[in-house]
């Protein structure tokens, strides 16, 4: 505490001379400035409530989508839902704490109360925002993970279509079947993938010949019928699609319209990066507002505290982003930081008269050494 | 003797106007959300109009769309009368117009009873529309070369995988219906040959369905070829096999969809008259109770608010004999031509 003073001391020598970072007077009149700028305030911390309560949703709806299809992802993709969840309600609490101050702050003396926590609020609030903005940069980095995800799970869930029998993967084929017709896609990454998947059930194989037993798999160049294009001229080619002469008038190389030919990957990552990147928009918007409101508040507590220490409410006051210099500021913080863990050190306290040491000694000796003379 | 009457001083009449004034903005909301049901309507007709063979009537949304803008105009007016109530002055101007305007209001009920009416018993016309134009649809299915059907067969897809149905009034319907165009079919092939010969219309018909028939919740492949024949198939039998494809027909699929909406715009329409009489009954006793205040220029004065200014009988026959005057008059004076000669 006694070097956060002898830091503080020779620093405020320096305070009238050294310009002071974005500053503003706040004239008096009849609306007072500072009143006007704490109204606004207060209007803006409602609106920025309104903006955590989008953050939440927004939240909410990218986990109730990823929810939806979590049977065709391999692993939970649950961290950027989570964050802006947590950050929209976060933010909610702060701008409603933010209003109530910027609303006390009109009167002088309603202000006092808040006084002390105002400088840990907006350091709070300040380190917040990087928090947002971490959100929205995670909206577009997620991409990868997502895909890697998607993979695995549409494999996985193409190898058990045909376990319609087994508890626990017995809605596997309609989930399946419902994506590939929503998403007009089939496949993971395209129709082939069908090929190599044994997809139908053991007992219906029995009876058929076997054309090419790979593994002891019955693989046929089918797909199921959700894969089947919608906009195709003629009725759908499900069955032997590589094999030309099983059907009139049918060439599979040229043949496009016929089945989907998207891969289900594709469509859904496609279909998740057009939402996340909207998200992510929206927050950096919401962002930016943020950071906005955060710089008005610290006009008004640097305002009120001027207010507060030149005693008269009435008269102009200034405020400012920062005391010093954005280097003297963060010097002086660094100090206050690197002399928290030091104990008092009477050498360090200006206030002290402290002499020098070879003085000292040669006093203290004689001292000790003067007997009492007679 | 007055119909109902109430006793009136200042604060009650204050209060009246004030929630009259409310009720008649929640019932100008209630009309903007008629309009835009009836433009939902409108769009939703439109959206399968093909399944209707594009002659459905779209009376009913029509007629919803314009009662919506009536109702929003004739209560912004009402709650501008009952805001200017409270001061003299702006009253005088409107109430000439007042009794006009109730029984406007009076009609302008009528006309929701009867569209509410008309909600309800469109979904017979919609029945034959529908039958109609799915039979058509199905009988295109296959020309998907013939410049202006080229895309029912995708709009018969589409309804079929949405609404979960399949043909007009069950699945056999297809079975009666050459679904595959002669383009794709292979006329050297014997056994087409022969079953298109075997035919009186000469068309290839087959115990067979389109893909979007198929139930994605079944538990195997979808069947859609030779559903009758269970040897072609192992371990199936077509009599108790109820997953494989749906069974509903479409015409009942898109009914009781139409229908559903069409039964909850009814509803709201017969609750909205409630509301639209509650409002005219209490503009009637605020006009009433302001007309009947014992000393015009004092605002304290006691007044008496009523819903008729005599009983139902007297006020009835009042109107006859205000119908019948122009015809008497007539009879009066010829009587009269007839005696002054004699």
């Amino acid at each position: 505490i006694r070097s956060y003073y002898a830091a503080k001391a020779i620093i405020q020598e320096s305070k009238n001379t050294s310009p002071k970072l974005l500053m503003r007077a706040f004239c008096p009149s009849l609306a007072t400035n500072r009143d006007k700028l704490a109204q606004v305030l207060w209007v803006l911390n409602w609106v920025s409530v309104i903006t955590g309560i989008t953050l939440f949703s927004l939240g909410l709806f990218l986990k109730v989508e990823i929810e939806k299809r979590r049977e065709v992802m391999s692993k939970e993709i649950d961290s950027v839902p989570n964050m802006l969840i947590s950050v929209g309600l976060t933010a909610c609490a702060i701008n409603f704490l933010g209003g109530i101050i910027c609303n006390d702050c009109v009167d002088t003396s309603k202000f006092l109360r808040w006084k002390l926590l105002m400088l840990p609020y907006i350091i709070c609030t300040f380190f917040f925002t990087f928090c947002i903005l971490l959100g929205a940069l995670m909206c577009y980095i997620m991409r990868s993970d997502l895909e890697e995800s998607l993979f695995w799970g549409l494999r996985e869930a193409m190898l058990y279509y045909k376990d319609t029998d087994m508890p626990g993967r017995c809605y596997i084929k309609r989930t399946m079947d419902m994506l590939q017709m929503q998403f007009q896609c089939c496949g993971n990454g395209g129709y082939r993938d069908w090929f190599h998947i044994h997809s139908l059930p053991n007992e219906l194989v029995i009876f058929r010949r076997l054309r090419s037993n790979v593994e002891g798999k019955y693989l046929i160049d089918g797909v199921p019928f959700s894969c089947c294009g919608l906009y195709s001229p003629r009725p759908c080619i499900q069955h032997h699609i590589t094999n030309n002469s099983a059907h009139y008038n049918y060439d599979y190389q040229t043949e496009e319209l016929n089945l989907n030919l998207r891969g289900c990957r594709q469509a859904l990552l496609e279909y998740y990066t057009q939402i996340m990147h909207s998200i992510g928009l929206i927050v950096l918007v919401i962002w930016l507002f943020e950071v906005s409101v955060l710089i008005g508040v610290r006009y008004l507590q640097t305002a009120m505290e001027n207010v507060l220490r030149q005693g008269d409410p009435d008269c102009e006051s200034d405020g400012w982003l920062l005391e010093n210099s954005i280097a003297d500021t963060a010097r002086y913080n660094f100090n206050i930081i690197k002399n928290l863990g030091k104990c008092y050190q009477v050498d360090d306290d200006p206030n002290i008269d402290v002499p020098s040491t070879s003085q000292q000694t040669q006093e203290n000796v004689p001292i000790k050494q003067i007997p009492v003379a007679r | 003797m007055a119909l109902l009457a109430k006793k009136f001083d200042l604060a009650k009449r204050v209060k009246l106007a004030q929630g009259l004034w409310l009720l008649y903005w929640l019932s100008v909301m209630a009309g903007i959300l008629i309009f835009s049901t009836g433009i939902f309507f409108k769009i939703e007709l439109r959206k399968r109009s093909e399944m209707m063979d594009n002659n459905e009537s779209h009376f009913v949304p029509n007629l919803l769309i314009l009662v919506g803008l009536v109702a929003c105009g004739l209560n912004t007016f009402g709650g501008k009368v009952c805001h200017d109530s409270l001061d003299t002055m702006k009253f005088n101007k409107w109430k000439p117009m007042l009794k006009s305007y109730m029984i406007g209001c009076g009609f302008f009920c009528i006309v929701l009873f009867v569209t509410a009416l008309l909600c309800l018993l469109m979904q017979i016309s919609l029945h034959f529309a529908l039958a109609e134009g799915l039979k058509n649809g199905m009988k295109y299915y296959k020309d998907t070369d013939t410049p202006g059907r080229c895309f029912m067969k995708r709009t018969l897809d589409m309804t079929q995988i949405e609404f979960r149905c399949c043909g007009n009034n069950n699945y056999k319907d297809w079975f009666e219906i050459q679904w595959i165009s002669n383009r794709y079919l292979d006329f050297s092939n014997d056994e087409i040959k022969d079953r298109v010969q075997s035919n009186v219309e000469g068309k290839f018909l087959m115990d067979s369905v389109p893909f979007s028939c198929c139930n994605p919740g079944s538990p195997r492949p979808c069947i859609q070829h030779h559903l009758n024949n269970n040897s072609a198939h192992y371990d199936y039998d077509h009599h108790t096999e109820d997953l494989n494809i749906w069974t509903k027909g479409c015409r009942d699929a898109l009914l009781s969809y139409y229908g559903g909406m069409m039964n909850s715009i009814g509803a709201f329409v017969l609750m909205f008259i409630l509301m639209e009489a509650l409002v005219t009954i209490g503009i009637k006793y605020l006009s009433t109770a302001l007309e009947t205040m014992a000393d015009p220029d004092n605002p304290e004065s006691e007044s008496e608010g009523y819903l008729l200014e005599k009983s139902i009988k007297e006020t009835f026959s009042d109107i006859m004999t205000k119908i019948k005057a122009p015809f008497k008059g007539n009879q009066v004076e010829e009587g009269d031509a007839e005696a002054a000669p004699t």
